[in-house]
């Protein structure tokens, strides 16, 4: 049995086994609940049913983004630059980039609905464009070209500069909007009085996208050691070839 | 459901980009998993 | 810091020589003088073709001369990058112990210089072409705006050119990771410019608010900058 979760999933324990089951019961009860069982809202009727995904999303994608930019920070203040700091950060950001994007489309779904706008130039809509673009950016950076190390110092430093860019990006958008009168954003969060079952539901829904975003993230970086391990083996397998070549003339 | 179309497309989205991410991670896994011995996976 | 022989070389001197170095690199090659000029004053003639409005064209001005300025700053950056590892000029740079902080500093000015070139074409362009109007104190204010986004733009530049130098697709890789982090520049200079020009009745003293911020976007990224330069070209 163990053999074959093993073939099957290579990457997995019984930790990570444990967390993804109960990952998808609370899912399935996230969905369940937000498309049927919860009431409609008084001002914004059916549409608040987005909210179950959008919210957590935007928080898992936060979060993504702070460890990425703890663990980039980690490796670098750490002497042993040891390459966990590395795959976590890499892990970490590739599953935020994912969360962002869903949380922009639901977003903009979202906004749609209650602004009649898929978008808004709020700050705080256009510094979550800027963070997913800026980290799409990073990504970029660690397939450049060269050895574990080079990614791992190169993609550090990437993140520690959006951390300085990111605070400037969005005060610099604050200060834009805030001269320019502009359409005053209504919080789609704050509109929303919610009774027991809604909270209970949003609640769920953090809980279920932060062990979703957990069970990933343990997933991503034990593939990125076994792929860093593969494409390593498979330059010393063509080094070797070339030196059978080379005493066979 | 009035807007059902941008509800349960939210919804779709959501839970189609998790699954597509989760699958093709566990996917490369198995790839690259075979030229790699057990000593080399930490977490076993 | 010492070199080879065993003698200190001062900060002050690697910089200058440095800049010197890619200055002298433009008087031989004219790359900046015979073809980002050009392109950039084709980008201005570009905008006037694609919003083919007066009008437009006079309240956009400043948006449109700073964008141009940031196309042109990809293609001098990856140029003046290209250049230095071509010949393994960085590594050579490197391996001679000399402060690499340095380095980015001499890279940095010689950037701005040539960035502040092409600024004073792109804005006597702009007061030709769009027809707008310049007084003396907004003069004032538009010289301390291209003085402090330029010094912005040649940090983050350098800093990031030397990010990608070297590596495969560069070329697209260098406008993604710049954009995003110099669109606060693009902000505060757009709005600068557009007061001291007076685009849509907009008074000079407004633009002063945004020269702060790109003082503070200057000095965050000069000090990022010099930190974090050795470290991305030193492998």
């Amino acid at each position: 049995m163990s053999q074959v979760l093993q073939r099957t999933s290579p990457t997995g324990t019984r930790a990570t086994r444990v967390i993804g089951t109960t990952a998808i019961l609370v899912m399935a009860w996230v969905v369940v609940s937000g498309l049927m069982l919860t009431p409609q809202d008084v001002v914004q009727g059916e549409s608040v049913r987005i909210m179950y995904v959008h919210v957590p999303s935007a928080w898992i994608a936060y979060l993504a983004f702070i460890f990425t930019a703890v663990a980039s920070a980690s490796w670098l203040i750490s002497k042993k630059h040891s390459m966990g700091f590395d795959r976590f950060a890499g892990a970490s950001a590739e599953v935020g980039v994912m969360f962002m994007a869903i949380t922009l489309v639901t977003g903009s779904l979202w906004g749609r609905l209650t602004w009649g706008e898929f978008w808004q130039w709020d700050p705080r809509l256009t510094t979550t464009a800027f963070l997913f673009v800026t980290y799409i950016g990073y990504l970029a950076v660690r397939r450049l070209e060269g050895s574990v190390e080079q990614r791992a110092r190169r993609s550090a430093v990437v993140a520690m500069l959006a951390v300085l860019e990111i605070p400037l990006v969005h005060f610099s958008v604050v200060l834009w909007r805030s001269l320019h009168q502009g359409a005053t954003v209504l919080n789609p969060n704050g509109d929303v009085k919610m009774d027991g079952l809604m909270l209970f539901t949003l609640f769920s829904g953090v809980v279920g996208f932060t062990l979703v975003f957990i069970w990933l993230v343990l997933h991503r970086q034990r593939t990125m050691l076994l792929v860093d391990i593969a494409n390593n083996q498979g330059l010393d397998s063509a080094i070797v070839a070339r030196r059978a070549e080379g005493s066979a003339n | 459901m009035k807007d059902a179309g941008f509800i349960f497309g939210s919804y779709i989205v959501t839970l189609g980009a998790i699954l597509i991410f989760a699958v093709s991670t566990l996917r490369s896994a198995q790839k690259s998993s075979q030229s790699v011995t057990d000593k080399d996976k930490t977490w076993l | 810091m010492k070199n080879i022989s065993g003698t200190r070389v001062a900060k002050g001197k690697v910089v200058t020589a440095v800049l010197l170095k890619d200055l002298r690199i433009e008087l031989r090659s004219r790359v900046v003088t015979n073809q980002v000029l050009p392109f950039a004053g084709l980008v201005l003639v570009m905008f006037a073709f694609a919003l083919d409005n007066d009008d437009v064209l006079q309240r956009v001005a400043g948006g449109l001369v700073w964008l141009a300025t940031l196309f042109s700053l990809f293609i001098i950056v990856q140029r003046s990058f290209a250049i230095d590892t071509a010949d393994g000029a960085l590594d050579s740079l490197r391996v001679a112990g000399i402060d690499l902080s340095a380095v980015f500093f001499g890279k940095a000015i010689a950037l701005a210089l040539k960035l502040v070139a092409l600024e004073i074409v792109l804005i006597c362009g702009a007061v030709l072409l769009y027809r707008v109007d310049l007084s003396a104190s907004g003069l004032v204010l538009l010289v301390t705006c291209v003085l402090c986004a330029t010094s912005g733009l040649a940090f983050v530049g350098t800093l990031y050119g030397g990010l990608t130098a070297g590596a495969k697709g560069r070329e697209t890789l260098l406008p993604l990771l710049l954009l995003p982090v110099v669109a606060p520049v693009l902000i505060a200079a757009t709005r600068a410019t557009e007061a001291a020009f007076g685009s849509g009745g907009a008074q000079t003293s407004e633009g002063w608010a945004w020269i702060g911020l790109l003082t503070v976007f200057a000095a965050v990224f000069g000090v990022g900058g010099s930190l974090a330069f050795g470290s991305l070209i030193d492998e």
